[in-house]
C-alpha cells in the first residue's frame, strides 16, 4: 500500500514537473485513476492525446491503487477541500457518489454550463441506464465498462466429445456438458466462476428480468429493500450447490480469484469480466470462446440485457475550483466520447465501447470478425431494452452487500447452511446495510 | 543507585520534552480523539450529512452476533499467533545460541523475515498453499487431503495464524538471543557441576531468567496480533471465506475504509482500544507478579 502510494506519488511529480513549466496559461486539471499496469498506460496515453488535441487544459493523471484506495483517497481528499477534478468511481459506488449531494457536478449539469452537446442517447444503453438519473440525465461519465460473460474451454469441450461451434446457452445444458467434462477429466474440474454476486445474482437477475432489490433495485429512492429470497435466487444458489456436490462445480474464491483457474486450464467452464480477453489472448494455452452468460430456459425465453460492471468518471467539487477548470473537464469528457477516442480505447483496453458509434465503427472494420467473441458483452449489454430490473443498482452499501452475498454464499457451499437459509441471511443482513445507509443519507 | 538531574527552571524540562509530546498528541491523542468522538456520531462517506446519535453505534455493534463471532476468531486468531511464534523463535534461539560453526549466518537469516512487507510474506504463503497453484496445497490435495483455505474457514484460519507468527518469529528470535545470551554462563555451569541435564537446566535456570523477555514478547506479540495483522489477512483471505478468518482490526478497517461507515468503524476501533488497555493492564498487574525479574 505505502509502496504504491510512493508511486504514485512519483508518477504524479514527475508528470507535473514538466507540463506546470510548458505552460502556465494552461488550465491544470487532477485525474485521479484506479487503472493499474498496462491499463494504466493506456489512461496516460489518452490524456497524452487529449493534451496534445488542444492548448488550453492539461490533464494530469495520477494512478490511486485499487477502486476502493482510490474512491476512499478521494473522499478523504474532498473532506480536506482539496478534491482532485475528476476521480475514476467503481459502479458499485455509484449510489454512494449519487448521495454526495454538494460534493460531485453532475455530468449533465458540467456539460450544459459549458455549452457543450453530448446527447445521452450516444452512449450504449446498458451504460447509460448505470450512471443516469431517473430522469435519463448522466450524472456521471461513463468510462471503462465491461459485463460479465462466459468463457469456455474449447480444447477440452472436444475432448469431451461436445460441439465446439454449437454451445451451451443455458444453464441447463451446461449442466449436461459439465457431466461429460467430468466423465472424461477433460479439467480438473469443469466449472468455476469468478465474480459470485455479479455473475449469479446480479446479471441473473437482469437478464430474467426480476427484481434485485424494490423501488427499481434502489434507482427510484433510499427506501429499497432487497429481494434476494425470490425463486431465481433460491434456484440459482441451489444449481451451485448441486454442481458442487456433484462435483461439477469448484469455487475458487470471491471477487475475481478464480480467474487464475480458467487462464491456467484448470476449470473448462467459467463466468468472469469480458475485460479478460487480453489476459486470455496472452496466457491461454488452449483454444477457448467467449460468448455471453448462460440463463434458465423455464424462466424465460428471450434474456434481457446484462449489467455492465467497470468505473465511470466523476466530477468533483471544491472551495477553490474556478469555471475554467470545470470547462476543462467538460471538454475532456467531451474529447473521450469521440468515435474515433472511444474506438481506440475498446480496442486498446479490451473494454466495451461506451458509445455507439464506437462501436458501430469497430464492427465497420471488422473488428469482430477478425476477433471473435469480442462483442459478446456487446451484445448481452444490449440485446434489449433495459428494464426497471436490467437498468443496474443504485443501493447504498452496494460493496458490502455484495460481500454479504458472498460470505452467506460461501457458508453454503461450505455445508453450513441451505439455498434458503443463506438468500434469507443475505436480504436480512444486506437490508441493515440499506436502512443504515438511508438514515445517514437523509437531507 | 539512581542518578536524578534536576533542573532550576520549570521552562527548560518542558522545552525538553515538548517535541515527544507534540508527536504522541497529534499521532496519537488527536486521531484517538476523534475516532471517539466519531464513534457517536451517524454520518455519510463525504460528511456532508451528521447527526449525533449517542450509543446508537455500540448498540448495534453489540447486537450484531458477527461481532461476537469476529471477537472470538481474534482470540483463537491472537493467541495462536502468540503460541506459534514464541515458542518457534525460542527454540531457535536456544539453538543458535550453542557454539555452532556458522552461527552468525543463522542469525541473519533467521531475522530475515522481519524485513518483509506482510503483504508480500502473504503472496508467499499464497504460493505454499494455494489449493491449485501453492506447492503445499497442491500436494496436500494430492496426497488425498482435502485441502482449500478458500472454503474450509478452519484451514484458513490456520494458513493466516502461520503467515502472521512467521512473521513475528524473527523479531522474538532476536530478543530471546539477547536475553539468552545476557544470562550468566557462570549459573548455568554451577547447574551442569550440580548434575542437572541440559532440558532440566534449561525448565529451571533459563527459561526463568528469560521471563522478562518472555513476558515483554507476549505482550508485543499479543499487540501485534490484535493491530498489525491487517496486511496478511487482507492479501491471503480477506476475512473468510464467510466470516472465519476476519478479526476485530479488519473488521475495524471493512467498515471504515470498505464500506464508508466511519460511524461504525470508530465504535469499534473505541472497543479495540478498550480491549488492549484491559488485556495490558490485566497482564501488568497479574502476570508480572510471577515473572522473575
Amino acid at each position: 500500500m505505502q509502496r504504491r502510494s510512493f508511486m504514485a506519488g512519483a508518477a504524479a511529480l514527475g508528470l507535473a514537473t514538466p507540463t506546470s513549466l510548458r505552460a502556465q496559461s494552461r488550465t491544470e486539471i487532477q485525474f485521479w485513476h484506479a487503472m493499474p499496469g498496462v491499463l494504466g498506460e493506456v489512461v496516460a496515453e489518452q490524456v497524452k492525446r487529449f493534451n496534445a488535441s488542444q492548448s488550453a487544459v492539461t490533464v494530469v493523471p495520477s494512478f490511486k491503487g485499487g477502486y476502493i484506495d482510490t474512491m476512499t483517497g478521494a473522499i478523504a481528499a474532498w473532506r480536506a477541500g482539496n478534491a482532485p477534478h475528476i476521480v475514476q468511481v467503481f459502479e458499485v459506488g455509484t449510489a454512494t457518489m449519487m448521495s454526495a449531494g454538494p460534493a460531485i457536478r453532475p455530468v449533465h449539469e458540467l456539460l450544459g454550463e459549458n455549452g457543450v452537446a453530448l446527447d445521452p442517447k450516444r452512449y450504449l444503453a446498458g451504460v447509460r441506464g448505470y450512471y443516469s438519473d431517473t430522469k435519463g440525465r448522466l450524472i456521471s461519465m461513463p468510462f471503462n465498462s465491461s459485463s460479465a460473460i462466459m468463457f469456455l474451454n474449447l480444447d477440452a469441450f472436444a475432448k469431451a466429445g461436445l460441439s465446439t461451434t454449437d454451445l451451451p446457452t443455458t444453464w441447463a445444458q451446461l449442466r449436461q456438458a459439465s457431466e461429460k467434462l467430468k466423465a472424461v477429466t477433460a479439467t480438473p474440474v469443469p466449472m468455476t466462476t469468478s465474480w459470485p454476486t455479479w455473475v449469479m445474482f446480479e446479471q441473473m437477475a437482469a437478464m430474467h428480468d426480476v427484481p434485485f432489490a424494490t423501488l427499481a433495485n434502489g434507482f427510484e429512492g433510499l427506501g429499497t429493500e432487497l429481494r434476494l429470497t425470490g425463486p431465481l435466487f433460491v434456484k440459482q444458489v441451489e444449481y451451485l450447490l448441486a454442481a458442487q456436490k456433484d462435483g461439477l462445480f469448484r469455487y475458487g474464491g470471491r471477487d475475481n480469484a478464480a480467474d487464475g483457474l480458467f487462464v491456467a486450464g484448470e476449470a473448462a467452464i467459467s463466468f468472469m469480466s469480458s475485460s479478460l480477453r487480453s489476459r486470455l489472448e496472452k496466457e491461454a494455452k488452449f483454444k477457448w470462446a467467449a460468448v455471453p452468460l448462460p440463463y434458465h430456459d423455464d424462466l424465460t425465453k428471450s434474456p434481457k440485457n446484462g449489467v455492465i460492471g467497470g468505473a465511470s468518471l466523476w466530477t468533483l467539487t471544491a472551495r477553490n475550483r474556478t469555471p475554467a477548470e470545470y470547462k476543462a473537464v467538460a471538454a475532456y469528457f467531451q474529447f473521450i466520447s469521440e468515435a474515433e477516442q472511444d474506438l481506440w480505447w475498446h480496442k486498446s483496453t479490451g473494454y466495451v465501447p461506451i458509445t455507439l458509434a464506437g462501436y458501430e465503427k469497430a464492427r465497420a472494420e471488422g473488428y469482430y470478425a477478425q476477433n471473435p467473441g469480442a462483442d459478446a458483452a456487446i451484445i448481452q449489454l444490449s440485446r434489449a431494452e433495459p428494464t426497471p430490473n436490467s437498468m443496474g443498482f443504485r443501493l447504498g452499501g452496494m460493496v458490502e452487500i455484495r460481500n454479504i452475498i458472498q460470505e452467506e454464499l460461501e457458508k453454503a457451499l461450505q455445508g453450513q447452511q441451505g439455498a434458503a437459509q443463506a438468500l434469507e441471511s443475505a436480504n436480512r443482513r444486506g437490508n441493515v446495510v440499506l436502512r443504515n445507509f438511508e438514515k445517514a443519507n437523509k437531507a | 543507585m539512581e542518578r536524578k538531574t534536576v533542573f532550576k527552571g520549570r521552562l527548560l524540562p518542558y522545552l525538553l520534552v515538548a517535541p515527544q509530546l507534540l508527536i504522541t498528541i497529534v499521532f496519537f491523542f488527536w486521531p484517538a480523539g476523534q475516532a471517539v468522538w466519531f464513534a457517536f456520531l451517524r454520518q455519510d462517506a463525504f460528511g456532508i450529512r451528521t447527526s449525533f446519535v449517542g450509543l446508537e453505534n455500540f448498540q448495534d455493534l453489540f447486537a450484531d452476533p458477527l461481532y461476537l463471532e469476529t471477537l472470538r476468531n481474534t482470540l483463537v486468531f491472537a493467541a495462536g499467533v502468540s503460541c506459534i511464534a514464541l515458542g518457534t523463535a525460542l527454540l531457535l534461539a536456544v539453538m543458535a545460541d550453542r557454539q555452532i560453526r556458522g552461527a552468525g549466518l543463522y542469525r541473519t537469516l533467521l531475522v530475515w523475515p522481519y524485513a518483509i512487507a506482510p503483504a508480500i510474506a502473504a503472496v508467499l504463503w499464497i504460493f505454499l498453499f494455494h489449493p491449485q497453484i501453492g506447492m503445499l496445497g497442491r500436494a496436500l490435495n494430492g496426497a488425498g487431503i482435502p485441502f482449500d483455505y478458500k472454503l474450509n474457514g478452519n484451514q484458513a484460519m490456520l494458513v493466516v495464524i502461520l503467515a502472521a507468527a512467521w512473521k513475528q518469529v524473527s523479531y522474538n528470535f532476536i530478543f530471546f538471543l539477547a536475553g539468552l545470551q545476557s544470562i550468566p554462563k557462570s549459573v548455568l555451569e554451577a547447574a551442569a557441576i550440580d548434575g542437572a541435564r541440559p532440558a532440566y537446566r534449561f525448565w529451571t535456570v533459563t527459561f526463568p531468567l528469560l521471563s522478562p523477555t518472555t513476558f515483554f514478547l507476549l505482550v508485543v506479540n499479543l499487540v501485534y496480533a490484535f493491530f498489525e495483522t491487517f496486511g496478511v489477512i487482507d492479501a491471503l483471505t480477506k476475512g473468510g471465506p464467510g466470516r472465519a478468518t476476519e478479526t476485530l482490526i479488519y473488521r475495524a478497517y471493512i467498515d471504515g475504509r470498505v464500506n464508508l461507515d466511519l460511524g461504525m468503524s470508530s465504535a469499534q476501533s473505541v472497543v479495540l482500544m478498550l480491549v488492549v488497555i484491559l488485556l495490558t493492564a490485566v497482564q501488568f498487574r497479574f502476570i508480572e507478579r510471577r515473572v522473575h525479574y
